[in-house]
């Protein structure tokens, strides 16, 4: 289970990565729980598995259409499948790494494993699951957050 | 090989990323005139291979990456030549990761995500030392 601190830090994290890399803020509503084991996945998904002092995994999930946009306001031009990819790995990898200034370095991040197109791959280890929703634009995504 | 001191002498930058998207930002956005790219690579292995080829006097390097790690990576570059200067540009925000880098030979640590402004200044501040 997630502490309330501990879940923030990840709210921190997705907000200044929005700030930062798309010089736009985005919005973050409740953090929910899921206890069915399915948090749910957008179009494409980077998954950080976690392992050390915590053991699970923290995903970023997000539609096309805003991983594109997002492209766009980094002055990418390429938005290819690949690229769109790249993106929502090296977010999902971000987040998660600036949470180590909190969890410390036993919070031990794997390179980034990318589902695209087959949402139902994607699948936590655990029944419990925090979800935070994130809005940004006209877009939504969800940051997930599924730790032992 | 020495690194040029005090001077406005060119300086080859190689970048070291898995992500395609992060290396070519960091190509696109760096506006230090005396760093010419000579090169990119997405892990760790690559960037010794390319290290060997190219000679770059400054690198940035990422940390979280496939086949070799950016630390490792780091202890590698440093032993081939002592002189590089090595800005390591990583998600990973825990003061232990960053003072680790700094004693396997890092010069400097930038924190993703970054912005233009905050990866210049990160460049000009390890130049000081070049």
């Amino acid at each position: 289970m997630l502490k309330e601190a501990e879940i923030r830090t990840f709210i921190e994290g997705a907000t200044r990565y929005f700030e930062v890399s798309a010089q736009q803020g985005a919005s973050v509503g409740s953090p929910y729980l899921v206890t069915d084991g399915n948090p749910g996945a957008y179009d494409y998904t980077g998954v950080i598995g976690i392992s050390g002092a915590r053991k699970g995994i923290v995903y970023f999930s997000a539609p096309r259409g805003m991983l594109t946009v997002l492209l766009m306001r980094m002055q990418e031009t390429d938005t290819s499948d690949e690229n769109i990819k790249d993106l929502v790995g090296e977010v999902a990898n971000t987040i998660s790494g600036n949470a180590r200034k909190d969890f410390g370095r036993n919070f031990i991040l794997s390179v980034p494993t990318i589902v695209g197109h087959d949402m139902e791959k994607v699948t936590a280890p655990y029944a419990k699951s925090y979800v935070i929703p994130i809005n940004w634009r006209t877009h939504s995504a969800k940051l997930v957050v599924c730790l032992e | 090989m020495n690194v040029p001191s005090r001077s406005q002498t060119p300086l080859k930058l190689m970048i070291v990323d898995d992500s395609n998207i992060i290396r070519r930002r960091i190509e696109r956005s760096q506006q230090i005139d005396r760093l010419e790219v000579v090169g990119s690579a997405s892990n760790g292995r690559q960037a010794v291979e390319l290290f060997h080829r190219t000679r770059p006097d400054v690198v940035t390097m990422d940390l979280t990456m496939p086949e070799m790690d950016g630390i490792e990576c780091v202890q590698e570059l440093v032993a081939i030549n002592s002189k590089v200067l090595i800005l390591v540009v990583s998600a990973l925000a825990d003061k232990a990761t960053a003072v680790e880098a700094i004693e396997k030979g890092a010069n400097g640590f930038l924190c993703k995500p970054f912005t233009d402004r905050q990866l210049n200044d990160a460049l000009q501040e390890l130049l000081l030392d070049a």
